[in-house]
């Protein structure tokens, strides 16, 4: 699933800017603090391809998903679904088009209504269908994701955790959206599970021609996942790229410590030292200059003073040609 | 939110049977709600029965009669198993109509203050911000009043009766029910299946009657029937001083209030309703706390 051969317009998904400055605290006697939660980021997400979002927690990851989902509205800057942006659009036309699963599969499920009702719920919403075509629908569509009948009588809390996941992204697809926003749809699941659901996303990806936007910590589930990539640090997107350029060739220093923090199944390395310090400081008070500077292995003076704007990185001949194949970063070094 | 997988035969167990089955089996487990609900419907049958299972008409006064002593005395006889008031009344038949004065004021004032504080309680912690800081305030001026004090003060000025009582006490034992409704909420607002339901659009109230409530009710429940004990103890107060039901009305509270003066040569003509309200109220608190365990993580719905 190379990145190459799929047309890059048109984008199911962009990104023009977006951010999301929240106020904290602020009373009689003290001030209050902004939290710039998303700074600045500008994405696009091509049709039919998987777009991995990674960062550390606290990043801003997940007030991004809120963002596209319409939960949140944005600060400042633009969401454009299929070329349309959804500032002051409709709930409901919005949720037509796009749709989360969600991290925990123990509490995205409302427990006191069964699986059919749950599945079925965006069909009663949206009025699509008679009562009895809606039931045949939630039942076409546990069994793709893979569940028996009889689950659809059975409450969440008599399901496992793989089994909920499953509900979960049958909610999700019921509609057939365009684009679905996985927030770190496995990392609440068993190792075991987590391939199992994993593969089951692609099948749906290819089955409805899906987009995703999936959001992880995990760097290994999104080798194995994402078509395209981007790296999240305090707000900011630092490099962005297809699978192979991230993986093969980070060019952010954060990039290059992610990839080098992931654990291996080796046992005696250890826990790797990725000399990154202390955790990332208080997204309060940014530092000035690049947000990565304090804890960057190859900071320079520059790099206090003067903020890396996220630039295309310039590629050999027929590489850089393509706009597919673009790949962003913003460092000064790199 | 345990996430640890338990072992298969103990999963098994677990999901043996329909849900109602399961809860049937639960309730017999648990000592505290079985002899709470026993009681509690028992008294229930009663106060629905009253006209059949009095054996005197509780207002018909027989001067003749006065202060005929309860059964278990040497000069007791089973015309009056109870025995009789300073007016000849039969003792057994006012308990009798008496429990449903006290079931009635409980349920109602639970149900009013209930939904009061459920309302202000949902949306404040659904909202938060503006709609919490009013119910908050809202929230604090109410515990900040005395609610026998000023159900004293407003019985008197509007006068005592049933109804003032129950609308009363209604009005003002919303608290419990909004503090718990709200934080409740708060926790659920950003529960995942809230948000999915936003982001699918749904409207307002489908997102709070059906995704939101259903889960706070267990919490409501238990104090559902903390407040029934409580509106029952407060209504005994209100008729003890005189500001509740009225006289010639089969109060507990009441019957308390009109033996006082004999309390010291015959104690039954207090200890008789005393230790109904004392049953009553104990019942409805197993009844409660049992509610409260079988609704702790563990149950259906963990």
């Amino acid at each position: 699933m190379s990145s190459a051969e799929i047309p890059v317009d048109p984008l199911a998904l962009e990104l023009c800017a977006l951010s999301k400055t929240f106020k904290l605290g602020g009373g009689m006697l003290h001030k209050s603090r902004t939290l710039k939660a998303v700074n600045d980021v500008s994405l696009r997400v091509p049709r039919g391809q998987v777009m991995g979002l990674v960062g550390e927690s606290g990043c801003g990851k997940s007030t991004l998903a809120k963002m596209l989902l319409g939960l949140t509205p944005p600060s400042a800057g633009d969401v454009l679904i299929n070329g349309k942006a959804i500032v002051n659009a409709n709930q409901k036309a919005l949720a037509r088009h796009i749709q989360p699963i969600f991290q925990d599969p123990y509490s995205s499920l409302n427990p006191r209504q069964r699986i059919a009702q749950i599945v079925g719920l965006p069909l009663r919403i949206h009025a699509i269908g008679t009562p009895k075509e809606q039931a045949v629908k939630v039942e076409e569509m546990l069994e793709l994701v893979g569940l028996p009948k009889r689950a659809a009588q059975q409450y969440p809390g008599q399901m496992s955790g793989g089994q909920r996941q499953r509900v979960a992204i049958a909610r999700a697809l019921i509609m057939r959206p365009d684009l679905v926003i996985c927030d770190e749809p496995t990392s609440a699941l068993d190792v075991s599970v987590q391939a199992q659901i994993l593969n089951l996303l692609l099948d749906l990806k290819d089955e409805f021609g899906l987009t995703y936007l999936f959001i992880s910590h995990d760097l290994a589930v999104v080798e194995h996942l994402a078509d395209r990539l981007a790296v999240m640090y305090l707000g900011q997107i630092v490099e962005e790229g297809t699978r192979e350029q991230i993986f093969t060739a980070p060019r952010h220093p954060y990039t290059q410590a992610l990839l080098a923090s992931a654990l291996t199944p080796e046992p005696g390395l250890g826990v790797p030292d990725i000399g990154l310090g202390a955790g990332q400081p208080d997204p309060t008070q940014p530092p000035s200059g690049c947000a990565f500077h304090p804890r960057c292995p190859v900071a320079q003076p520059t790099c206090s003073q003067q903020a890396p704007t996220l630039s295309a990185i310039a590629q050999t001949s027929a590489q850089a040609t393509r706009h597919g194949n673009q790949a962003r970063v913003a460092c000064h070094f790199a | 939110m345990a996430h640890t997988l338990s072992s298969p035969v103990a999963a098994e167990q677990h999901l043996v049977g329909s849900w109602q089955s399961r809860l049937l089996r639960s309730t017999l487990n648990n000592r505290s709600l079985t002899i709470g609900l026993l009681i509690i419907t028992s008294l229930g049958i009663v106060a629905l029965l009253a006209p059949w299972l009095a054996p005197h008409d509780p207002y018909l006064q027989n001067t003749a009669n006065r202060m005929v002593p309860p059964i278990w005395h040497e000069t007791g006889s089973w015309t009056h198993p109870l025995g009789t008031d300073r007016l000849g009344r039969d003792y057994l038949s006012r308990l009798i109509y008496g429990t449903r004065i006290s079931l009635f004021i409980g349920l109602v004032v639970a149900l009013i203050s209930g939904l009061i504080g459920t309302t202000l309680g949902v949306l404040a912690g659904y909202f938060g911000g503006r709609v919490d800081a009013v119910v908050s305030y809202l929230l604090t001026t109410r515990l900040a009043m005395p609610v026998v004090l000023v159900a004293l003060a407003m019985a008197s000025l509007m006068g005592g009766s049933m109804l003032t009582v129950t609308l009363l006490l209604g009005l003002l034992l919303w608290d419990r029910f909004a503090v718990v409704a709200r934080s409740a909420t708060q926790q659920l607002r950003d529960a995942e299946y809230v948000q999915a339901a936003q982001a699918l659009g749904c409207p307002l109230p489908y997102i709070l009657l059906r995704e939101v409530l259903p889960n706070i009710a267990g919490a409501l429940i238990v104090v559902a029937t903390l407040e029934v004990a409580n509106a029952i103890l407060l209504e005994a107060t209100l008729s003890f001083l005189g500001m509740g039901v009225q006289p010639p009305s089969p109060s507990w509270g009441l019957m308390i209030a009109e033996g006082k003066a004999y309390m010291f040569f015959q104690p039954w003509v207090i200890t008789i309703p005393g230790s109904a309200l004392f049953i009553l109220v104990l019942a409805i608190n197993l009844l409660g706390d049992g509610l409260r365990d079988l609704s702790a993580p563990g149950g259906r719905n963990e």
